[in-house]
C-alpha cells in the first residue's frame, strides 16, 4: 500500500494542524510518514498545501499522483484536480460546487454547531481518519498532545463528528512503530546539540530560522546560549569569538544571510578558528522565492571568502544524515582549525519523515584541545608551524601565564602581524596542508543502485530521496542505472566516482539549478564526461516522478 | 619599570596619543591585579586596533568594524575573563556602527574603549564618523559633508549604563576611568581623545587640553539629563569623566544557567545528555 493526501488552502486555514495530527496518527499506526510541504512566502491568504504520503514501505519522495485531496478553497482543485489519481477522491464543504468524484460534508456547519470554526481542520482529519480505517484511540491521544484544555474539548468533538460522516473504506491496520518522525532542521539541530553546541547565534530567514528556534527551544535544558544577534555579519564574528573561548560555536543563514558571513569565513580561515555555518538554501538571486527549494549555492560556498584557505563544505541528504553529519562537522572543525559548512536546502530543511530514532551512542566528541604544558616559560605560539598544518590549541585564561593571540592579519607563529615574504610563505602552506589531512576524512558518495551501472545518476545534497527512488524503481523493470549522490563535497571526494563512472555507459547530472555546479565541479576534478543532465530551478523540489520521467526522455531522444 | 603586560615596541607615530592609552591601560591592568591570561583584548582593524600586539594578554585582532561580536562571544563562553573590546572611532561608531549600538542593548558585561582620533588614521586620513563638519581630508577635499556623530549621546539614549570620557594627554584620569570601566558590572563606554599626529590638524594635542575639563566633584552622575546634556556639550567646552553610570542586570545574568552556573567553556560535553531529545519525536 502507498497512498497520498494533499491538504490544500490558504495560509491561516489550518493545514499544517491536519498535516501534523495525520503524520502522528498514522506514524503511530506503524506506517512510514513522509510530508512535502509547499509554502507561499505569506502567513495568511495564497495558496500553500502538503502532501503527507504514507505506505508500510520505504518511502524517500513524494508522488506526484495523489489518493485524496482534502481542499480547504476551491482554488485547491482547481490547482490539484489533473494530479488525482483514477479513482481518487475530493473531500470538501458542501458550500462548494458540485462534481461527481467529490465527497462533501458540511465542515462549516458542524464547525459553527460546535461554536469554533477553528476546527474544520480536525473534523476533515476525523474524516479521513475514518475512511483509512485509522484507529480512532491513536488520533485522539494526538488530539491530547496537540490541544489543551477547552480547545481540546472542541477538538474531540470535532474529531467524533467527523469520524461519524463517513465510512471505513481502507482498512490502515496497526503495526509496531519504532521510528521517530522529523524534519532536516530538526535533525541538523539535533546533531549539533549531541555535538555540545554551546552557542548558537544568527539572524532569522527562512529556512534557516528552524534551526535556531529548535535549539533555542532547548536553550535551558541544555544550557545553551542562542543570541539573536543584529545581523549575520556579526553572527558569524560572534560565533569565532565563542569558539576562541572554546566553547562550540554554529551560526547559520541562508544563501543572503551567508553572504553576509563571508568576510568572517574568511577570518576563520586565517584565525584558524573552527566553527560550523549553516547554509539553508533557498532560490536566488537575492531575496529570490523565500519559502521554497534550491541547491544554486554550491559554486558560492565553495569558494565563498576573499583569498586562499580551508574548509570542508558538507551537502546534507535527508534528516538522518543531517543528524550524523552536524555532530561530526563539530569534529572535523575543530581537528583541523577550520570552518565546516553544512549546506541544506527548504525542502530538506521542512519535509517530515519517518526515519530510525538516532543513535547518540555513535556520536563522538573530539574537540583537538591542547593539554597546557606545565612551567613552560616560552611564549605560547598559536600558530606553532607543524606537520600536519594544524598548531596546538590552548585557549584563552585556561593556563596560567599563557596568553593566545589570533590575528586576521598575516602573522607569525605567535599571531603576531608579519609581512615577511618567509613568513608569508610559511603560513600560506601550513594552512593549506591542512588539507591533506581533511582529505583522508572525506566520505565518498553514497551509492545507490547496482555495482557497475551503464546509467550513473549523480546528485548531491536533498535530492537523494528522490534518487534512490528512481534508482530503485527503474532498476526493477530492469535498466542497469544507480546513482551516487554527494554529502562531502569540498574538497571534493573524486574515487568513486572515477571508478564508476570510467565503466558507466552514460553519466547523467541531477541538479537543483540551471547552470549544473555539480557538473562543472566534477569537469573540473576529473576527466570524465557527462552525458546529459536534468536540472530543475523553479523553486520547487524534484521527486523519484519527474527525475525518471525526465530520464527516459533524455534515453528516448 | 617592567610590568606583566610589556611585550615590545608598538610602531606607532612618535607623538601619536596611542602611547599614552597603551600605557594607561598597562597600568590600569596591573592595579586591578587581573594576571594578564584572564584578560583579552579584542579588536578590528585600524592603528587603535593594533593593540593585542603590543601588550602580553589575550588577543583577538578581527576584523575592521567587529569587534563587539565576539567580544561578546568570548565573554558569554567564559565570564572568568576580563574582556576589553578596544577599536577607532572608525572601526566603532562607522564600519561597526549597527553592532555598537546592539551591544549597548544588551549590557554585556565588558569594557570598550574608543581611541578616538576623529579621523582615519590607518587608512592615510579619510574623514571618520566623528570628523567634524567642514574638516578637510586627504579624501573630502572640499571638506566633510556630513554631521559627525555624538559617540556619548549615542550611547546613553541606546541605554548604556556606563558612559565616560577620557583625553590621552591625561593619564592619572584615564588609568582612573579605565579601572572603572573594567570594575563596571556591564557593558561600559569609554570614549578617548586620541591626538593623532600626522592625519588630524585640527584636532590635536593642544586643540584638546584647550577644551577638555573635568566634571566637578559634585557632578551627579546618577542623572541622566544631566549626563546627556554634558554628553552633547562639544564646543569651546569638552567635559572629561564619568558622565553616567546607573548599576543594570548584566546580559550574562539573564541566562540562568550562566549566573549560577560554572563559565560555558567547562561544560561536560556528552552526546547521551542530548537523546533524550528523541522524545519529542515518536
Ligand atoms: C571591511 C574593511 N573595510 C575597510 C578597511 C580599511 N580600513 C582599515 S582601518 C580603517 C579605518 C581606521 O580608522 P579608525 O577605526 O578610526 O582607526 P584608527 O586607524 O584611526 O585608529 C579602514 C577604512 C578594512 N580593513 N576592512
Ligand atoms: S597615523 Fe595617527 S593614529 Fe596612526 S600611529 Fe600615527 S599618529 Fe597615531
Ligand atoms: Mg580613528
Amino acid at each position: 500500500m502507498d497512498y497520498t493526501i494533499l491538504i490544500g488552502g490558504a495560509a491561516g486555514q489550518g493545514i499544517e494542524t491536519v498535516v501534523l495530527l495525520l503524520e502522528k496518527t498514522i506514524k503511530r499506526s506503524g506506517y512510514n510518514v513522509f510530508t512535502y510541504k509547499n509554502y507561499m512566502s505569506m502567513v495568511r491568504g495564497g495558496h500553500n498545501f502538503m502532501q503527507v504520503r504514507f505506505s508500510d514501505k520505504a518511502i524517500s519522495t513524494y508522488s506526484t499522483k495523489v489518493d485524496m485531496i482534502f481542499a480547504m478553497t476551491a482554488e485547491t482543485v482547481a490547482f490539484h484536480k489533473n494530479n488525482l489519481k483514477d479513482g481518487g477522491l475530493i473531500i470538501l464543504d458542501e458550500n462548494f460546487h458540485n462534481e461527481e468524484n467529490f465527497m462533501h460534508y458540511p465542515f462549516q456547519k458542524l464547525a459553527k454547531e460546535i461554536g469554533n470554526e477553528k476546527v474544520v481542520p480536525t473534523i476533515g482529519f476525523g474524516v479521513i481518519g475514518r475512511y483509512f480505517g485509522l484507529d480512532k484511540d491513536i488520533a485522539i491521544n494526538t488530539l491530547k498532545e496537540t490541544f489543551k484544555d477547552k480547545i481540546l474539548q472542541l477538538n474531540l468533538e470535532a474529531l467524533d463528528k467527523g469520524f461519524d460522516l463517513t465510512e471505513t473504506n481502507k482498512q490502515l491496520d496497526k503495526r509496531e512503530d519504532k521510528n521517530i518522525i522529523i524534519n532536516g532542521n530538526q535533525a541538523l539541530a539535533m546533531g549539533a546539540i549531541a555535538a555540545g553546541v554551546k552557542y548558537y547565534c544568527g539572524y532569522p530567514m527562512t529556512p534557516s530560522t528552524s534551526v535556531m528556534s529548535y535549539i533555542s527551544g532547548k536553550s535551558k535544558e541544555m544550557g545553551i546560549v542562542v543570541d539573536q544577534i543584529e545581523d549575520e555579519v556579526g553572527a558569524l564574528n560572534m560565533a569565532l569569538g565563542a569558539s576562541y573561548a572554546g566553547t562550540r560555536a554554529m551560526t547559520g543563514s541562508s544563501g543572503g544571510g551567508f553572504a553576509l558571513m563571508v568576510e568572517a569565513l574568511s577570518l576563520a580561515g586565517i584565525l584558524e578558528q573552527p566553527v560550523v555555518v549553516v547554509n539553508a538554501q533557498r532560490p536566488g538571486p537575492a531575496t529570490g522565492l523565500s519559502t521554497r527549494t534550491e541547491q544554486a549555492d554550491l559554486r558560492f560556498v565553495i569558494h565563498a571568502g576573499h583569498g586562499e584557505f580551508p574548509r570542508m563544505v558538507i551537502t546534507l541528504r535527508n534528516p538522518e544524515d543531517s543528524f550524523y553529519q552536524a555532530a561530526r562537522a563539530f569534529n572535523i572543525a575543530e581537528k583541523y582549525q577550520i570552518p565546516v559548512i553544512l549546506m541544506t536546502e527548504e525542502y530538506l530543511t521542512d519535509y517530515m519523515t519517518t526515519t530510525k530514532p538516532f543513535d547518540f551512542s555513535k556520536i563522538t566528541i573530539e574537540r583537538n584541545i591542547a593539554e597546557p604544558e606545565e612551567g613552560n616559560t616560552e611564549r605560547y605560539k598559536r600558530y606553532k608551524y607543524t606537520e600536519t598544518g594544524v598548531s596546538p590549541r590552548l585557549l584563552p585564561g585556561k593556563t596560567k601565564d599563557t596568553v593566545v593571540l589570533v590575528d586576521s592579519h598575516e602573522h607569525n607563529e605567535y599571531g603576531n602581524i608579519d609581512e615577511s615574504i618567509e613568513t608569508r610563505n610559511s603560513m600560506m602552506r601550513k594552512r593549506m596542508k591542512k588539507l591533506d589531512g581533511l582529505k583522508d576524512e572525506l566520505m565518498e558518495p553514497d551509492q545507490l543502485g547496482v555495482d557497475n551501472p551503464e546509467i550513473l545518476l549523480v546528485g548531491f545534497g536533498a535530492t537523494h530521496g528522490a534518487l534512490a527512488d528512481a534508482v530503485q524503481r527503474l532498476s526493477s523493470e530492469g535498466m542497469s542505472v544507480g546513482a551516487l549522490v554527494y554529502g562531502d563535497i569540498w574538497p571534493f571526494p573524486d574515487k568513486l566516482i572515477n571508478s564508476l563512472g570510467k565503466n558507466a555507459d552514460k553519466i547523467i547530472t541531477v541538479e537543483q539549478n540551471m547552470t549544473g555546479q555539480l557538473e562543472s565541479l566534477i569537469l573540473e576534478k576529473t576527466r570524465l564526461q557527462i552525458y546529459d543532465r536534468i536540472l530543475k530551478y523553479d523553486g520547487r523540489a524534484i521527486n523519484g516522478d519527474e527525475i525518471i520521467h525526465r530520464l527516459n526522455a533524455i534515453l528516448e531522444s | 619599570m617592567t610590568c606583566e603586560y610589556d611585550l615590545y615596541d608598538p610602531s606607532w607615530c612618535p607623538g601619536c596619543g596611542n602611547y599614552m592609552i597603551i600605557k594607561a591601560l598597562k597600568q590600569a591592568l596591573e592595579e586591578l591585579e587581573i594576571p594578564s591570561h584572564m584578560a583579552v583584548i579584542v579588536t578590528g582593524i585600524g592603528q587603535a586596533a593594533k593593540m593585542p600586539h603590543y601588550i602580553a594578554a589575550n588577543g583577538f585582532n578581527g576584523l575592521h568594524g567587529r569587534a563587539l561580536p565576539p567580544a561578546i562571544g568570548i565573554k558569554l563562553s567564559n565570564k572568568d575573563l576580563t574582556v576589553i573590546a578596544e577599536s577607532g572611532d572608525g572601526d566603532t561608531y562607522g564600519e561597526g556602527g549597527n553592532h555598537f549600538i546592539h551591544t549597548i542593548r544588551r549590557n554585556i558585561n565588558i569594557a570598550h574603549f574608543v581611541h578616538d582620533n576623529q579621523i582615519y588614521g590607518l587608512t592615510k586620513g579619510q574623514g571618520s564618523p566623528t570628523t567634524a563638519m567642514g574638516q578637510v581630508t586627504t579624501l573630502q577635499y572640499d571638506g566633510v559633508k556630513v554631521e559627525p556623530v555624538k559617540p556619548l549621546a549615542l550611547s546613553l539614549t541606546m541605554g548604556a549604563g556606563f558612559v565616560a570620557r577620557g583625553f590621552s594627554g591625561d593619564i592619572p584620569q584615564l588609568v582612573e576611568l579605565m579601572k572603572e570601566a573594567i570594575l563596571y558590572s556591564g557593558y561600559a563606554h569609554l570614549d578617548i581623545f586620541q591626538p593623532c599626529v600626522v592625519w588630524n590638524k585640527v584636532n590635536t594635542f593642544q586643540w584638546y587640553k584647550d577644551r577638555v575639563y573635568k566634571l566637578p566633584e559634585d557632578y551627579d552622575y546618577t542623572d541622566f539629563n544631566a549626563a546627556y546634556k554634558k554628553a552633547m556639550e562639544f564646543g569651546d567646552k569638552i567635559p572629561t569623566g564619568i558622565l553616567f553610570k546607573v548599576e543594570k542586570e548584566t546580559y550574562e545574568d539573564r541566562f540562568e544557567f550562566i549566573k549560577n552556573g560554572p563559565p560555558l567553556v567547562d561544560a561536560e560535553l556528552n552526546p547521551m545528555d542530548a537523546e533524550k531529545l528523541l522524545n519529542d519525536f515518536y
